[in-house]
């Protein structure tokens, strides 16, 4: 799996806002986790040392990671990035979506063949009157085999009811 | 009784028929799945741990173990015969192997990593089985303090001691904590972090994570990254077999390899590849043939692979006797083992040895079985390398979700696992490493734990911790690791550090 990394070389002297945006959504992280842990703290057991002890040095932790963070966004030091084509993204992110919402539904094959068909449609295939049906029957066959001969529990749909 | 009668017992119970059938399904789905480009061992036992649940306890360590042979072995065959770059189990063994490849000596690429691979695991999980009781008499004197600096030691080294940058591995750590206090509170049984939704009380499945940000946060960076070319497979041409040659120049580069990979694994220095760059270095010091090197030297994956694999035996030292996880794969095992109910550490070899000694017998059995399975099945293994990327990842995600489904059946863990594979897409593409986010995930729990030990023992006082020789060394050796690194990267000589940090996935 490539690291997507190379390492790092300040060239260009503008701050990396992006990078920027990541020691904020840590120190975001730091705030709900002290937000969170400020109802815990007056909860003591044998010692002084309760259960937001933890989560209170966490939230320290990661809130000095955000500054050294910000320090490296700003001097640019994170490795440079490739373009990022979203469009597919998106139908990725919509297949693990369908599936999620209609697994209780439709049952695992459907749900899961749309999986299979949106990401190979991220993939470029495009024809999807093609590869849903595909994806439904290649489900069902995993279906076949991981629910009734490994006995693994798998949400079961109408297209399972009809033949099981 | 002896070592040597507990790992006979585990071995006659391993080698029962039904145990065997285990046996050979898990190296065949271990094989199969660690052959997909982009699932790593890591991945392909999180992937299948699933289909172990199942079974009785000792089938499930034996499915168990040869998963995570054939996760291993599937991995390396990808790595020869695929050039994608960063789709190495190990790097080294894919700069020769492929060579080999490319000059139509894929067959013996394979077979000499396969037999080293073989001869590794079995010298290495018969070193594992005779060092594991000693060690175990040297945790029993470990006390809270001493484990909590070994945590310490264990964290600093998976995050920040390799790769490319410290702050990065300390914030994917960091990230994996905040994961790891999701949920009850062991000590007082107070919630924490869980909003009132009722799913987050059992915290946060480790399987759940590094499923979506391996295999998610994979599939969403390749795709993001547009249609390449089609990746090129090197056929596998000619025999398969080795010749009189390559078996004479393999085999001490196997035992060498195997002496080196077995101890730096035992070692908690976690995520990092010294074993197979310093086997390599080590066979072309030695080799007698040192210009073929960067061209196909069979050495050059002999030595690796064996070095790899005994060092994936070694990560199975801390695990077992100490419970503790160095790499991604070991804190997938770790929660493997805990869903069975096994907490790995001192106290299980002595409540319940025959379950460790069969696991260290199906690891045998799991190895031959996978030595008799995988030449025979190459072509298999390489038609599988065809399939056209669509097809491919769309199964991969399949199989991502089945395993989170069979193991929890609801929407919120779906949710979940969306949420983390565009958290792993995201720390992807900024260049943070994964692995200390899994590791911190498992034991960071297990860390507060000996820490709140430590400290209510102490009755509070901090200073408490460093009152201990031992763990004041691991303490110095941990800042070592820390500071060393840093000073290495600031002074411009961190590429070392760059390469030595292992493909954790």
């Amino acid at each position: 799996m490539s690291q997507g990394s190379s390492p790092s070389q300040p060239t260009k002297r503008r701050p990396d806002w992006a990078a920027f945006a990541i020691a904020v959504f840590l120190v975001a992280i730091a705030l709900v986790i002290f937000w969170d842990s400020a109802r815990l703290a007056s909860v003591t057991g044998y010692s002084p040392v309760g259960p937001a002890t933890v989560p209170y040095a966490i939230a320290i932790c990661l809130i000095g990671l955000a500054i050294w963070t910000a320090i490296e966004a700003w001097r640019n030091e994170f490795p440079s990035r490739d373009r990022q084509e979203l469009g597919p993204v998106f139908w990725v992110v919509a297949g693990l979506a369908a599936q999620m919402l209609l697994l209780k539904i439709a049952g695992f094959s459907i749900a899961t063949g749309l999986l299979f068909a949106f990401t190979a449609r991220a993939f470029g295939k495009r024809k999807l009157w093609y590869s849903i049906p595909i994806g439904i029957a290649f489900s069902f066959v995993i279906w076949v085999i991981f629910s009734q001969l490994l006995q693994l529990s798998l949400p079961a749909g109408p297209l399972e009811r009809l033949f099981f | 009784m002896s070592t040597f009668e507990f790992l006979l017992q585990g071995i006659l119970i391993a080698a029962q028929p039904m145990n065997l059938l285990y046996a050979l399904i898990g190296v065949t789905l271990g094989t199969a799945v660690g052959v997909l480009p982009g699932i790593g061992p890591a991945l392909t036992v999180a992937l299948l741990l699933p289909v172990t649940y199942r079974l009785d306890p000792a089938g499930s360590l034996i499915m168990f173990a040869g998963i995570y042979y054939g996760g291993m072995y599937g991995g390396s065959t990808t790595s020869i015969l695929l050039n994608t770059p960063g789709e190495s189990a190990s790097i080294v063994t894919a700069l020769e192997g492929n060579k080999m490849a490319r000059a139509g000596r894929g067959g013996p690429a394979l077979a000499t990593a396969a037999i080293g691979s073989f001869v590794a695991g079995l010298i290495a999980t018969i070193a594992l089985a005779f060092v594991a009781p000693y060690i175990v008499k040297l945790a029993l004197v470990f006390g809270p303090r001493e484990y909590f600096a070994l945590m310490v030691l264990a964290f600093v080294t998976v995050s920040s001691a390799f790769g490319d940058s410290a702050l990065r591995g300390l914030t994917s750590l960091f990230i994996g904590f905040t994961l790891a206090i999701v949920g009850i509170d062991q000590l007082t049984g107070q919630t924490r972090m869980s909003f009132g939704v009722p799913d987050l009380l059992d915290g946060i499945e480790v399987t759940t994570l590094a499923v979506a940000m391996f295999a998610i946060g994979e599939t969403l960076f390749i795709v993001a990254q547009g249609q390449g070319g089609p990746d090129k497979v090197e056929a596998v041409k000619g025999s398969v077999w080795m010749t009189a040659q390559d078996w004479a120049r393999s085999w001490k580069a196997w035992l060498r390899g195997t002496l080196i990979g077995f101890p730096i694994g035992a070692m908690p220095a976690g995520g990092a590849e010294i074993g197979t760059f310093l086997s390599y270095a080590t066979e072309k010091k030695l080799s007698k043939h040192p210009e073929e090197f960067g061209h196909g030297a069979i050495e050059g994956v002999a030595g690796p692979e064996a070095a790899n694999n005994a060092s994936a035996a070694g990560t199975l030292v801390p695990l077992l006797t100490l419970g503790l996880p160095t790499t991604a794969t070991g804190a997938i095992m770790l929660a493997g083992f805990q869903q069975f109910g096994l907490q790995p550490g001192p106290l299980l070899f002595a409540t319940n040895p025959q379950l460790v000694w069969g696991l260290i017998a199906s690891l045998f059995i799991a190895n031959v079985m996978l030595l008799v399975l995988t030449l025979p099945l190459i072509g298999l293994w390489v038609k599988l390398l065809t399939i056209p990327k669509p097809w491919l990842y769309a199964g991969i995600l399949l199989f991502a979700t089945l395993g989170t489904i069979g193991a929890n059946p609801s929407v919120f863990e779906l949710g979940m696992l969306l949420a983390f594979g565009i958290l792993g897409y995201v720390m992807r593409i900024f260049g943070y490493p994964i692995a200390p986010a899994v590791v911190g995930l498992i034991l960071g729990p297990l860390a507060e734990q000996q820490l709140r030990r430590a400290l209510a023992i102490g009755q509070g006082d901090p200073s408490v911790l460093f009152t201990s020789p031992i763990a004041v060394g691991l303490f110095i050796v941990a800042a070592a690791a820390f500071l060393i690194p840093l000073i290495m990267r600031i002074r411009g000589r961190g590429q070392v550090l760059a390469q030595l940090a292992a493909n954790e996935d």
